[in-house]
């Protein structure tokens, strides 16, 4: 599936909640779900800060595609990372670099991509996109 | 959960109070707001945005220069303001009050001022392990400029000064204390008046950091005897960007000025300035005058609802919160001090103070989480942070019972 078509298929698993709470059971529920990282990427230069939740990245470069894992010390931004990681893990790196991220917004979590907010999503997102521009030049060498 | 005694609030009539603050009228997800974050900033009531708008329709005008009749009476109502707040804290002088930004403006200028003239090599600043950043950054700076020592009290576990140890750290090579009187992050209310006493025992002056303390406690600064306090404007009811620093007259004149400009001069040429007197000297620039009266305003209403009835109101429905609270399984409290004020900080179970925070906000509960900008705290307790809900006299019991549903669902959800 293309970076869009992931993205998508959120959306669409999202249109059947009718109220918040129903949402956030599904994301903590991902959140709790999902090992998403390896322990030993669990360090200290795989971490972006965000001001009140911890989250960690480690990406790896395979054939061609970036593959993310990663994992939170809050269990709704775990849920939240592991959403973003299903949209751009396992794309080419032009195609991460390049990527518009209009899910988040369209499942009416907004205000988790705003600047505002230091739950650490932001950051790890723009580091996902550092990591498509750096293995894309990589690729060009 | 057992809750079968009839909520009834304080002596002072609650719902016609929330009536002064408009936005406590606000809907937030399409349900009435609860606002439990009034350690990070209060709320205003009519008179002050009304004494803002005044100001600008009315009066608008620069002060302390104009002849014109405009310039005038902003100037005297600003200079109305500061006798107000001089009043209020028991000031001896107007000129010992200075306008600044806020707390931390008035933190760093003592820092600067005092530090420049008095901290030498080797001397010390006290402070304590429960203080916000905006208390510890201003002297790290200072010291480390001055090749001075920051000495820090310690805290016991239920977030305490331990005060055996503040004995031991209290030496002639300290040059000034800088304490706050309430805990932000804790609520913990600090045995300020020993504290001054014991230092001023050995000539050392102390600063006390009353940002979490003016909105709750009545403060008589001649009877505490503190030698600089500062406070925020917003933190009691009125506007940002406006706050207090009172310093005794003695310090103020000795110290430097803190910043150059406009107003704080007396007379200028090239070679040489002569600075302007109190408390013009420390107000360069032209000042946050809408800010000033506002703030005149809220000093103004508060003491019209009466400074005692807000403090037995306060401690009413905090103590309500805490008894409400503690019947939560897994809750635990972080600072459980004997003598608190305002905020309570809690943590339940292994749950994320983020992820509570997110679902209580869902349900229109305002509450605080993180470090509240006091990591080296979080650090003793090994915490990431906390949940922190404060309060203030417009606060209701019926709005704890709904924060204390809040956690129940946020439990439920998370756990």
């Amino acid at each position: 599936m293309t970076i869009k078509e992931q993205q998508d298929t959120i959306i669409e698993e999202f249109s059947f909640f009718t109220d918040w709470t129903e949402k956030y059971e599904y994301i903590i529920q991902l959140g709790k779900d999902l090992p998403l990282i390896d322990e030993q990427y669990k360090k200290e230069e795989n971490l972006i800060r965000g001001c009140q939740s911890k989250v960690w990245l480690h990406a790896e470069h395979k054939e061609g595609k970036i593959y993310f894992t990663a994992d939170s010390d809050a269990v709704i931004t775990k849920g939240l990372v592991s959403m973003v990681v299903r949209v751009l893990s396992g794309q080419s790196p032009n195609d991460i670099a390049g990527a518009a991220i209009y899910f988040v917004d369209a499942i009416g979590l907004k205000n988790h991509l705003s600047l505002t907010r230091s739950n650490g999503l932001l950051s790890m997102l723009k580091q996902m996109k550092m990591y498509g521009v750096a293995f894309r030049n990589l690729e060009m060498r | 959960m057992t809750n079968s005694e009839p909520i009834t609030d304080s002596a002072l009539d609650i719902e016609k109070i929330r009536k002064d603050f408009p936005i406590l009228q606000t809907k937030v997800y399409g349900r009435p707001l609860i606002y439990l974050d009034n350690a990070a900033t209060t709320q205003k009531p009519r008179a002050v945005l009304q004494s803002l708008e005044n100001y600008y329709t009315q009066y608008n005008s620069n002060v302390h220069r104009g002849v014109h009749f405009l310039s005038q009476q902003a100037t005297e109502a600003y200079e109305e303001a500061r006798k107000k707040i001089a009043a209020y804290i028991n000031a001896r002088f107007d000129h010992e009050i200075i306008f600044t930004k806020g707390t931390t403006n008035g933190i760093n200028l003592v820092a600067s001022s005092f530090g420049r003239k008095y901290l030498k090599e080797g001397d010390e600043v006290l402070i304590s392990a429960m203080e916000h950043h905006s208390n510890i950054v201003p002297w790290q700076l200072i010291c480390e400029e001055k090749g001075a020592v920051l000495k820090v009290i310690p805290i016991n576990e239920q977030g305490e000064l331990k005060m055996d140890a503040f004995d031991e750290l209290l030496t002639k090579k300290v040059k000034i204390a800088a304490i706050t009187y309430v805990s932000n992050s804790l609520g913990t209310v600090n045995p300020i008046r020993e504290i001054i006493q014991k230092a001023q025992a050995l000539n050392i002056p102390v600063l006390i950091d009353a940002a979490q303390a003016i909105q709750h406690i009545p403060i008589d600064i001649q009877q505490l005897d503190a030698d600089f306090l500062a406070f925020s404007g917003h933190k009691i009811y009125g506007p940002t960007g406006v706050g207090v620093l009172y310093g005794k007259e003695k310090w103020l004149n000795e110290m430097p000025p803190y910043e150059g400009g406009g107003d704080m001069i007396k007379n200028v040429t090239f070679a040489k300035t002569t600075y302007n007197e109190l408390p013009f000297k420390f107000e360069a620039g032209t000042p946050d005058i809408s800010g000033g009266i506002a703030l005149g305003a809220a000093i103004d209403y508060i003491q019209h609802i009466g400074v005692a009835a807000i403090q037995q109101a306060e401690e009413e429905v905090v103590a309500y919160a805490y008894g409400r609270l503690s019947a939560i399984p897994s809750l635990r409290f972080i600072g459980d001090a004997q003598h608190r004020s305002g905020a309570i900080s809690f943590l339940i179970g292994n749950i994320h103070p983020y992820d509570l925070g997110e679902i209580l906000d869902k349900q229109s509960i305002a509450v605080r989480t993180g470090h509240h900008c006091t990591q080296p705290l979080m650090d003793f307790f090994h915490i990431p942070g906390t949940v922190r809900a404060s309060f203030a006299f417009y606060n209701t019991k019926a709005e704890v019972d709904e924060l204390v549903k809040g956690i129940e669902k946020a439990k439920r959800m998370l756990e």
